[in-house]
Parts: structure tokens; C-alpha cells; sequence
């Protein structure tokens, strides 16, 4: 069984259609490109997916239980399994270490979990070790994007969700994130990449889901999508 | 005018020379007031939290109240008070009236409005994106107000010396609940209402210039906070 599956899910703001009619799985182990241009409902989607907004209509499975229009607690406990990187990441007015582990304190985790090695090396595995104790406030954009996503794989969540990840990174970095991403390609971890960026999803993605105003216009093998704009 | 002028120079030379009476009802003053803001800080900003972060039918109207008794007369919650602890009040029991705690319970509820007011204000200035992270994060609806708070913490504190300043500076709740009993409930203000009226001049003085000095001091600080 999937352990994400969307089934009609629509959102509507107001009179607008937000998303109309979606379709979706996402397996553990792959990662599932998430790919349209600006305004689709990329980010719209991944927060329905996330439990932060609640769908118009459809269902959500989440590793087999119906999580949409749930009441907190069993949100909560979804959300839990779940990390998300946003499009524009924001830090806590704390440290890089206090950021990082964040999630784990919140799950009262931090010390049974060997919490200052897990920070250590989530730190090293974005190329930022040695920042613990730096304000999480006056890193630069790009790093913000590396910490938030840190913060993230620390949780080892069973779906990720990346929000346009290395949007604000150089090649370079992007490159690293990049084959950081493909390591969990084959994990016990199912993600969700939202990109415009057809190139990374062919670096990454074995499937793809195209996504044009608010509704899934393709899906498939990453090589035989051909985008329709 | 010259009376006024060497009242002010022997008002002067009472804090310079540290009379014990001017320290002993500075100090208390201070104590009595800063418990109140404390009191009043570990109740208004989880409830600030709460009501901020909270969706619910008639929260604008609680709100616009909550800044209606901002300006409350503290006379008029100096009788809510007292009908409340005296004798026969509901909290009569505890024997507050014309003590120091009663002082510092009147206080705190003097002082509640604004703080669970600026609380909110100060909250509602942290951007939702941080609401969202924490919530995406794993935080529960308790950890996401403790992560807001702390977000807000120069704005909450300075609700907090707010209320600190409005609790020091006030009289009806400190003469109606205190009494003004020499040594053991008289505070800054009352005493000054109380030494002017029997025509004790540089006294009075001495403890306004201590007043006036504390809510500059306050100020002051208050201005440090908010311009960073
Ligand atoms: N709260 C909202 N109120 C009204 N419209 C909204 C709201 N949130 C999103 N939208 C609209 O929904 C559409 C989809 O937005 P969304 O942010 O999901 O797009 P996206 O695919 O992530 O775009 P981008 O690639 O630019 O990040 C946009 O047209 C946007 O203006
Ligand atoms: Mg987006």
C-alpha cells in the first residue's frame, strides 16, 4: 500500500479553485516530482499534504488511515511523521542548533535520541557543521534553505516534503542537496519534490506529477514527461 | 516659590542621606509592585497566548473590552477588589484586605487588561509563517503559544515593565486594598497623598522625585527594547 494517497482532493479560497480534483501516491523510498509553473498549487498542495490547511474536498490516506478533517490530536500525530521544507524557510529567533532541533524537542525526544549527535550530523549532511551556536537569524538565504532542511531530515520522517529546496542555492550547493536528496531515494522515506525545474526532476524524480492551474494535467516516468508549456 | 524651591533641596538631601522611611517605602513599593506584574505576567500571557492564537465566535468583541478597561479608573477596581476580599466577599476567607498580598493581588488585576491586551498585540506581530513552521514541526497547540511567546519575548517583556510601571504609579488600589498603614502597607503613592495632605512637603517630594525617577527609569528601558 502507498503510503500517501490522494484521491479528488480540491481546495478553494474564497470563490477561487485552488486545486481541483487531484490524484496522487507516493510510495516509500521514491521520490515523487512535484512539477508546473508558478501559481499551479504546488505549495497549496504540499501544505494540504502537510495537515497545515484543510482540503474542500477529497480524502488524504496516510499510510493507510483517513487524515483529512480528523480532529487535532490525530493530525498532530500524522504531522509528526512528516517534515516539510518551505519555499521561503523562516528560522525561530534561537540558535542554528535550537532550530535544528526543534521538531525532536517538541516530540520530547531530544536527549533520549542522542540529540547533539543527531544535530551534529544532520548539520554535516547539509554541508553546514560547525554552526550550532550561530543566531539562526543572520544566515544567508541559502544556508536558511540548508538549515531548514536539516531541521527536517533530523525528524527522519516517513514523507518528506520539499518546497522548491535549493531554489536559493548556487549549482554547487544545489548539486550537494541534490545527492543528498538521491540517498534517500531507496529509504523507509517517501518525498515530495515541488520544483519548476524539469532538470532536477530528471536528476531526481522517478515519477512526476505535472501540476497547471490547480489540476494534474500529466504523471509519469520522469523521461517520458514532456512539460505542456 | 521659594518654599517650593528648599522644599525640593531638603527633598533632595532626604534621598541623598537614604532616610529610612523614603527607602522603606521605596523598597516596598518595588516589591509589592513587581509581584503584582509578576503575578499578573504568569496568569496574562499564556491567557494573551490562548486568546491570540485562538479562533473563536466573539474574540474581536473580547478583544475591544480587553482595551476598554485598559483605562480603567483604578478606584473602580479598587471596590471590585475589595467587595471580593472583604469579609463577606467571595474571597474573604484569605484575609487579604489591608495587606501587602491583597495589595498585589489588586495590582495584578489592575494591571491584567493591559497586559493580556499588549500580550496579544505583541503576538499577533509574530508572522504566520513561524505558526506554520512550528505546526509543521510536530508542535502541539500548547508548544506552537510557547514558541510564538518566545518569539515575541521583547514585545511580552515589555507588557510585563508596562504593567510594572502602571501598577507603581497607581493609588486607588494601593489606598483602598492596602490602607496605607505605615510600615506595613504604605507604597510610594499613598504616602504622598498622605504627607501632602498633612503638609509634610519634602517628604512628599522626596518620594515624587523617587517615583518619577522609576517611571523614567522604565521608560527608558522600555525604549532600549523597542528600538532594537
Ligand atoms: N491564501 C490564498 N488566498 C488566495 N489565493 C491563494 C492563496 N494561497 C494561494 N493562492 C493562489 O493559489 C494559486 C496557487 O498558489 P501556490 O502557492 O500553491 O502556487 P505554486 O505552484 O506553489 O507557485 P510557485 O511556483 O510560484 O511557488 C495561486 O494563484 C495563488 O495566488
Ligand atoms: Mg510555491
Amino acid at each position: 500500500m502507498a503510503l500517501l494517497e490522494i484521491s479528488s482532493l480540491g481546495k478553494s479560497i474564497g470563490k477561487a479553485e485552488i486545486l481541483q480534483g487531484i490524484n496522487l501516491k507516493a510510495e516509500r523510498g521514491e521520490i515523487l516530482g512535484l512539477i508546473g509553473p508558478t501559481g499551479s498549487g504546488k505549495t497549496t498542495l504540499l501544505r494540504l499534504v502537510n495537515l497545515l490547511d484543510e482540503p474542500s474536498s477529497g480524502s488524504i490516506l496516510f499510510d493507510g488511515r483517513e487524515v483529512s478533517g480528523r480532529p487535532e490530536r490525530e493530525l498532530l500525530a500524522a504531522r509528526r511523521r512528516m517534515a516539510m521544507v518551505f519555499q521561503k524557510p523562516v528560522m525561530f529567533k534561537a540558535s542554528v542548533e535550537e532550530n535544528v532541533s526543534y521538531g525532536l524537542r517538541m516530540r520530547g525526544r531530544v536527549d533520549a535520541m542522542g540529540g547533539r549527535e543527531r544535530i551534529k550530523e544532520a548539520l554535516a549532511a547539509v554541508g553546514l557543521s560547525g554552526y550550532e551556536s550561530r543566531d539562526a537569524n543572520t544566515l544567508s538565504g541559502g544556508e536558511t534553505q540548508r538549515i531548514a532542511l536539516a531541521r527536517a531530515l533530523i525528524l527522519q520522517p516517513d514523507l518528506l516534503l520539499l518546497d522548491e529546496p535549493t531554489a536559493n542555492l548556487d549549482p554547487g550547493s544545489a548539486a550537494s542537496i541534490d545527492s543528498l536528496l538521491r540517498n534517500l531515494a531507496g529509504s523507509r522515506t517517501a518525498v515530495i519534490l515541488a520544483t519548476h525545474n524539469m532538470q532536477q526532476c530528471r536528476k531526481l524524480a522517478r515519477r512526476v506529477a505535472v501540476l497547471q492551474e490547480g489540476r494534474l494535467v500529466a504523471m509519469g516516468k520522469s523521461e517520458e514527461i514532456t512539460l505542456p508549456w | 516659590m521659594e518654599e517650593i524651591y528648599s522644599g525640593l533641596l531638603r527633598a533632595l538631601e532626604l534621598i541623598a542621606a537614604r532616610d529610612p522611611q523614603v527607602v522603606e517605602i521605596t523598597f516596598r513599593s518595588f516589591f509589592i509592585s513587581l509581584s503584582s506584574a509578576f503575578l499578573a505576567g504568569i496568569i496574562c500571557i499564556p491567557l494573551g497566548g490562548i486568546i491570540e492564537l485562538h479562533q473563536f465566535w466573539g474574540k474581536r468583541a473580547l478583544i475591544n473590552l480587553i482595551q476598554t478597561f485598559y483605562s480603567l479608573p483604578t478606584v473602580t477596581v479598587g471596590l471590585l477588589v475589595f467587595l471580593l476580599i472583604s469579609r463577606s466577599g467571595p474571597l474573604g476567607d484569605l484575609n487579604l484586605l489591608f495587606s501587602p498580598a491583597g495589595m498585589i493581588f489588586g495590582q495584578a488585576v489592575l494591571v491584567s487588561p493591559i497586559m493580556i491586551g499588549l500580550t496579544i498585540t505583541a503576538l499577533a506581530g509574530v508572522s504566520s509563517p513561524i505558526r506554520d513552521t512550528a505546526r509543521s514541526l510536530g508542535a502541539t497547540d500548547m508548544q506552537i503559544i510557547i514558541t510564538v511567546i518566545k518569539e515575541a519575548r521583547v514585545a511580552v517583556m515589555a507588557a510585563v515593565l508596562l504593567g510594572f510601571g502602571r501598577a507603581l504609579s497607581e493609588v486607588g488600589v494601593a489606598m483602598m486594598i492596602g490602607g496605607n498603614i505605615r510600615g506595613y502597607t504604605r507604597v510610594l503613592t499613598t504616602a504622598i497623598a498622605l504627607e501632602t495632605s498633612m503638609g509634610n512637603l519634602e517628604l512628599s517630594m522626596a518620594l515624587g522625585i523617587i517615583l518619577i525617577s522609576i517611571s523614567l527609569a522604565i521608560n527608558l528601558l522600555l525604549n532600549r527594547f523597542q528600538g532594537r
